[in-house]
């Protein structure tokens, strides 16, 4: 059963986002919402222009025109401080997890607590640290280095990080890609557990269709730049519409 | 209207990285000025950069002192000035010898390292998650590198010079026998304030050199795990070449004084 959303509440904008890298037009005048509680997935096929979406909700990439507005405030209009305050606010699981190599698991889930300037003694940093670690269950991995862990144990770790400042939104980037099958089902449950427990809205870019079935609130279906499609998986799933159809075959 | 062939490629892939190159150093300057200053990370820096490169830099520097000497005494021997040898490789060692070669090896240390590191926190995305997380990457990645490379290379040169000049000594008494003392007393009595002081100071744009074109090899690599490897490589090259120029218009600087 999909979980009740707050329809009245956007916590994410998205007007007009334009944005091409030379001749290639990723986003094509896309609008897309994110409404408070729910789950969004973004569906498209590689190359089609997902992660360079998100990358422009979080500010890391600048959009070409249009609008992005993240709890109420325009990216765009954001300083180097606005920024990294909207940033405590949005966490961001990337594709490839991103952890810093040279820090153990306990450094790594540190490093956005201590750069954020949030001013937290060392006890309860350590706390926050455990208590991130306890909801993907990996307390015993707390000095371990990246390399030591599993392709799974990392995708924990990662989520680990970007639930330590207790983000009201959580932007995943292809969070099943590359880990096999059960270790997938994992990590959706452990996104969808994450989403119960703190409350948050997310958006969930993959192409991989188990992630959508079980994950989504809701689908929009990203082709040629554009939001061609929204939905949920059960309505999307029964279009007879060509260039929908293929991606739920 | 007068119509110029378009340039070769490899021209404009050249005066490209130029470009890139010169705005990279000046966002450089700009951030490295700028607070908030990373002076944790510097400090952590400087001990990768510089003391974990010394026990190569010193071993080399004390090989080459030794080899220097024993390759130069027959002639010396032949001219009948073998008293000379202390002088000769001090001041080759101090003025030219030490710098160049404690800097080659450290771009082939360094410059590698700091490429490779950096190419893969870019591909693995690690840049951007310190982006996310708060952090101004290039601050916290390439000034405090390349202000560390800068900064301990001088100091590594220093050791390396007196390592190297205690291989000469050694070198010295494998044919005659001449006290510690002796020995450094002959450098000193041919070396000059200004063989000593232009020899210091362009090692400081060695170290800015192997820094600065290690974080920009790493920090626009692109291209997977190939890339990573291609910025270490290049950084290595790109450095070493950098030097060797930089050696030559110090030369030219300080035949001016």
């Amino acid at each position: 059963m999909k979980k009740q959303t707050d329809s009245a509440v956007a916590v994410i904008q998205i007007h007009d986002l334009c944005k091409s890298f030379g001749t290639n037009q990723v986003l094509d005048h896309f609008n897309l919402e994110l409404h408070q509680g729910e789950s969004l997935v973004v569906l498209g096929r590689s190359g089609s222009g997902k992660s360079v979406l998100i990358k422009c909700i979080i500010g890391l990439i600048e959009p070409d025109r249009g609008s992005v507005e993240v709890l109420g405030q325009n990216v765009k209009d954001l300083d180097h401080v606005g920024l990294d305050k909207m940033r405590t606010q949005v966490g961001f699981l990337f594709q490839s997890n991103a952890l810093y190599d040279s820090m153990t698991v306990r450094e790594n889930l540190e490093f956005p607590l201590r750069r954020h300037s949030i001013n937290l003694s060392q006890e309860e940093v350590n706390k926050l640290v455990m208590e991130a670690l306890e909801s993907v269950g990996l307390e015993h991995t707390v000095d371990l280095m990246p390399a030591e862990l599993s392709g799974g144990m990392r995708k924990r770790i990662a989520l680990a990080r970007t639930l330590i400042l207790k983000p009201a939104i959580i932007l995943y980037d292809e969070p099943t890609t590359g880990l096999d099958a059960i270790t997938s089902l994992e990590i959706i449950a452990l996104m969808k557990s994450i989403n119960e427990r703190y409350q948050t809205s997310s958006i969930i870019i993959t192409h991989d269709m188990k992630c959508v079935q079980l994950a989504a609130d809701r689908v929009a279906i990203l082709i040629d730049g554009k939001c061609y499609a929204e939905g949920t998986y059960d309505t999307l799933r029964q279009s007879t519409d060509e260039k929908i159809h293929p991606f739920f075959q | 209207m007068l119509h110029l062939p378009p340039l070769p490629e490899s021209t404009r892939l050249f005066l490209r990285d130029t470009g890139e190159m010169s705005r990279f150093i000046g966002r450089f300057f700009v951030e490295g000025l700028r607070p908030r200053y990373e002076v944790a990370e510097f400090i952590h820096q400087c001990f990768v950069i510089g003391y974990k490169s010394l026990p190569l830099i010193a071993l080399t520097a004390f090989i080459i002192g030794l080899v220097l000497t024993m390759q130069l005494h027959p002639t010396m021997v032949f001219y009948g000035i073998e008293a000379q040898i202390p002088a000769m490789v001090g001041i080759a060692i101090i003025r030219e010898i030490g710098p160049i070669l404690t800097a080659l090896i450290f771009a082939g240390k360094i410059g590698s390292s700091i490429g490779a590191e950096l190419g893969s926190m870019k591909v693995t995305e690690q840049i951007d998650a310190m982006e996310v997380s708060g952090t101004n990457p290039f601050k916290y990645l390439v000034v405090t590198r390349t202000f560390a490379a800068m900064l301990t290379l001088p100091f590594l040169v220093i050791i390396a010079d007196a390592i190297s000049l205690y291989g000469s000594y050694l070198g010295v008494n494998i044919y005659e026998n001449l006290s510690f003392h002796l020995f450094y007393e002959k450098i000193l009595d041919y070396l000059f304030f200004m063989d000593i002081l232009p020899a210091f100071i362009k090692t400081f744009f060695f170290g800015f050199a192997v820094g600065i074109i290690g974080c920009f090899k790493g920090y626009y690599s692109n291209k997977g795990t190939e890339g990573v490897g291609r910025s270490a490589n290049s950084a290595v090259v790109v450095s070493s070449v950098a030097i060797f120029i930089l050696d030559l218009i110090a030369v030219q600087v300080t035949d001016l004084l």
